[in-house]
């Protein structure tokens, strides 16, 4: 029963642990926009377009 | 991607009749209905962001025609007093309308993070803002809602930016208190099981006295962090010598805490560490769910800022002439001379100069047909202008506008209703009040009887009787209830908006934008001896095929495109000339309608002829169509036992009819929002819970003064301001099931809470006898709850029926 004793201690450490990463996810705004992330994922992944440039035009050729 | 060619890509308007434009999107070229629905689609094509077609579940909005409308924000002072500066640019809150779906949020932020000097952007789908940092040096604030334009948004900036800095500070404190309680109590009930079952098959002291103080070190920061409002709101209501139901919350809190303490220290008795940091989570929960329910609902002067346009075209006389300059309302001063061009918001209360304007003032009195105000007649901020440039001398500007005096009457109204949560309160705070009573009795019993055994039986109470199963009984019903609601397109906006339907027994709709959606549609021709129905549609469709007005969109669904008219000629206020097949045809008003007479008595404002060369060919009778779902949703209300009425702004013929239409016997017209007003709270004193349905800037303060209001999805910013329930999906067909829910959940609320009275009063006696080892303590309590919690879940479960 011993190893209790060292075991519990390592896990208030990765608890505060843990509320150090949560407090850090909640400051940097990451619960501020539930949904805008999830639908990243389903986006094909294309090169960023300077929105002030015109595209690059037909692809066709 | 396959779409139905007869409707537009973007936006998902009917192309019957128009000249159809083709975007290219994918490689393909697609129907759209008009130019700014191709440039958003090809913006949004152009962008990389095409995606947003394959996953919006709402077809988007379309976008307004004026692209140089923004320009006004790119002056420094305008831009100054709207935005703040942050350590690495320019932030501004800006207020979306058009969100419909998930899908928009996401097309939003990637279309702004690619605009060039955009240093971040985030939507909040919730509130409807987006939070967007810039670098002033590189763009500015009017390239940025021209962004957000051109995509087919209509932007609004937000000026009380602090109050939204608030609101963030506020969510975030409270999440990372719930996330603080949330882990420590995962902790503290792993500590509590091992001690529960040492006690029952023998434990190690050295072990023993470790779990109790590791207990101890994570129920402290608990206890004092995540409950720290609790103990703060505590000590106020007693500074203020008031009772809130934090009093005995933190009584029972800071007793357990503190007995634990002591016996963790003297190694003897019990400790209640679990008790305590289960009880600051499930009240954490409770907070986190209402703030949330709290920021949902957007202020109300944010409202205000909606309903009116951004920018105004003031006339400024030189010497060489008169100038337009646009500038933003919020510079526009009395006296000032305003242009209102056609189609555009009247942006300040002012007096009409020059000529006549035909204004739709539909926002304001409901009033479903365009009123002509003649020169020097009042014009209402607000207010639409139909048809013809408008020079407007300015009266009076923001606060003291009518419409402003229309926000005052919601307030007021919305700060006399009822409240069900604090009665929710009270009771709690009551039954709070009589465990403390109850605790101290057995207290002051044992010390007389047995001092020893006084503290263990004292806490005994109190954990016994801790409401957890209590609290829950509402809380997660509410929460599974909003859930199920969402899901069904209905939003709800405040905590108690549940609580409010369940006890609705009369139902109030408003009439245009509610029972019908609002577009007109022709419903009646009569003709002269020269006329034919059939004919006389397909001309009229072809003279007004490429007119964006309402009036002439219902020519152009009722007519199809048969015929096709050329040499088509405006003019402004009046009617529409062409020539179809060779004939020249005019449609529009009497006046400009060759001929008079002979046909029928319809309403001034509401007749529209169709003539040629010789004369007048018919008259058409025009009404607002009613939604495809209102006379099934009534139908199925009236089944339910509910009461129906409508109560309109609107003539007498046009609301008897519409309320024909969908069989509803009682109804009133010409009435104005007071009137509807005093209707609603005349149904209340009769005993009647109304809920009212309306989706106008008219119904807003009805909808404040009823016990439970609905809004449109489509409807204005200010009713959806005031509304208890959204329905998103701008359909009434979930009115119904809304109803239903709010019963069930209703009819559940009831049995967790006699359950959880039940197995309160029945273990406290037992605890107060001193019978209730420890464990025995918390597996009740962690049963009763859990028997509550799933209990709640059939909020959810699909109805079957009534």
């Amino acid at each position: 029963m011993g190893i209790i004793l060292v075991l519990i201690p390592i896990s208030l450490v990765l608890i505060g642990f843990a509320c150090w990463a949560f407090f850090w996810a909640v400051g940097s705004g990451q619960f501020e926009d539930l949904d805008a992330q999830a639908w990243d994922i389903l986006a094909e992944d294309e090169p960023a377009v300077d929105f002030e440039r015109p595209t690059r035009g037909g692809r066709r050729c | 991607m396959a779409v139905a060619a007869t409707e537009c890509f973007h936006c998902s308007e009917p192309l019957a009749g128009r000249t159809v434009v083709h975007a290219r999107v994918r490689g393909e070229d697609v129907p759209v209905c008009c130019p700014g629905c191709r440039a958003a689609a090809e913006l949004i094509e152009q962008l990389g962001l095409a995606d947003y077609y394959r996953f919006r579940t709402a077809p988007g909005t379309r976008p307004a025609e004026s692209a140089d409308q923004w320009a006004a924000y790119a002056d420094p002072r305008v831009a100054e007093s709207l935005t703040r500066r942050e350590t690495d640019g320019r932030a501004a809150v800006v207020l979306i309308d058009g969100l419909t779906c998930a899908a928009c949020n996401w097309l939003i932020t990637r279309a702004l993070l690619q605009t060039s000097g955009v240093l971040r952007a985030s939507v909040n789908a919730a509130t409807g803002r987006a939070l967007v940092v810039w670098d002033d040096a590189r763009t500015d604030l009017a390239r940025i809602l021209a962004a957000i334009a051109a995509l087919g948004y209509r932007p609004h900036v937000v000026t009380g930016g602090g109050v939204e800095d608030l609101a963030r500070r506020e969510r975030r404190g409270h999440l990372k208190r719930l996330g603080v309680a949330g882990l420590g109590m995962m902790q503290v009930m792993t500590f509590a099981v091992s001690l529960y079952a040492g006690d029952a098959g023998g434990m190690d002291h050295t072990i023993r006295a470790f779990l109790r103080i590791v207990s101890m070190l994570v129920a402290t920061p608990v206890l004092f962090y995540s409950g720290w409002p609790f103990l703060q709101g505590a000590y106020r209501a007693l500074a203020a010598r008031g009772l809130t139901m934090d009093v005995p919350v933190a009584i029972a809190l800071l007793l357990a805490y503190s007995a634990s303490v002591w016996d963790t220290l003297h190694q003897s008795g019990a400790v209640y560490f679990d008790s305590v940091v289960m009880f600051v989570f499930f009240l954490s929960v409770a907070r986190y769910v209402e703030m949330a329910a709290r920021h949902r609902s957007t202020g109300i002067s944010d409202a205000l800022g909606r309903l009116l346009p951004a920018t105004a075209h003031r006339l400024r006389a030189y010497a060489d002439g008169e100038r337009v300059e646009d500038v933003a309302v919020a510079r526009i001063e009395v006296g000032d001379l305003l242009l209102v061009r056609a189609g555009e918001i009247v942006p300040a209360d002012g007096k009409a100069q020059g000529g006549s304007a035909r204004i739709d003032e539909s926002m304001l009195t409901g009033e479903s047909a365009p009123i002509t105000r003649e020169a020097g007649e009042a014009i209402a901020a607000g207010t639409l202008n139909l048809d013809s440039p408008l020079r407007l001398r300015v009266e009076a500007v923001g606060a003291d506008t009518t419409i402003a005096a229309m926000v005052a009457l919601l307030t007021r109204a919305q700060a006399e209703r009822p409240r069900f949560m604090r009665a929710a309160d009270a009771l709690a705070g009551r039954f709070l009040s009589a465990v403390l009573g109850g605790a101290a009795l057995v207290a002051v019993l044992w010390l007389y009887l047995d001092p020893a055994r006084a503290f263990p039986a004292t806490l005994a109470v109190l954990v016994a009787a801790c409401p957890c199963a209590l609290s829950l009984a509402t809380l997660v019903v509410v929460a599974t209830a909003n859930t199920a609601l969402a899901r069904r397109g209905v939003l709800v906006a405040r905590a108690d908006a549940i609580e409010a339907l369940a006890k609705v027994s009369r139902i109030v709709f408003d009439k245009t934008g509610t029972l019908t959606d609002g577009r007109i549609e022709v419903v009646g021709f009569s003709p002269t001896s020269r006329g034919d129905e059939r004919r006389a549609m397909q001309i009229a469709a072809a003279l007004e095929a490429a007119s964006e007005h309402p009036i002439a969109r219902a020519f152009v669904r009722g007519g199809g495109a048969v015929a096709v008219a050329a040499d088509v000629r405006y003019a402004a206020g009046q009617g529409v000339e062409g020539t179809v097949d060779g004939e020249r045809y005019r449609i529009g008003h009497r006046a400009f309608v060759r001929g008079t007479a002979e046909v029928g008595e319809a309403p001034r404002d509401q007749a529209i002829l169709l003539g040629d060369r010789h004369g007048v060919l018919g008259a058409f009778e025009l009404a607002e169509s009613p939604r495809a779902e209102s006379r099934a949703v009534v139908a199925e209300l009236r089944a339910a036992g509910y009461g129906v009425e409508i109560a309109s702004g609107d003539s007498a013929a046009a609301v008897r009819r519409l309320a024909e239409q969908c069989g509803i016997e009682r109804y009133g017209s010409r009435q104005t929002a007071a009137d509807k007003l005093e209707r609603v709270r005349a149904l209340g004193a009769q005993g009647e819970f109304v809920a009212m349905v309306g989706d106008g800037i008219n119904d807003a303060p009805v909808l404040g003064g009823a016990g439970v209001s609905i809004a449109m999805g489509r409807g204005s910013a200010l009713a959806q301001a005031s509304a208890d329930l959204i329905l998103v999906g701008d359909s009434l067909a979930a009115l119904p099931e809304a109803l239903r829910v709010a019963r069930r959940a209703q009819a559940i609320v009831r049995q967790n809470i006699v359950w959880a009275v039940f197995y309160n009063l029945a273990a406290m006696p037992v605890a107060a006898m001193g019978w209730v080892p420890p464990w025995l303590a918390a597996v009740g309590m962690s049963s009763s709850s859990i028997l509550v919690v799933l209990n709640s879940l059939r909020v959810a479960r699909p109805g079957r029926g009534h």
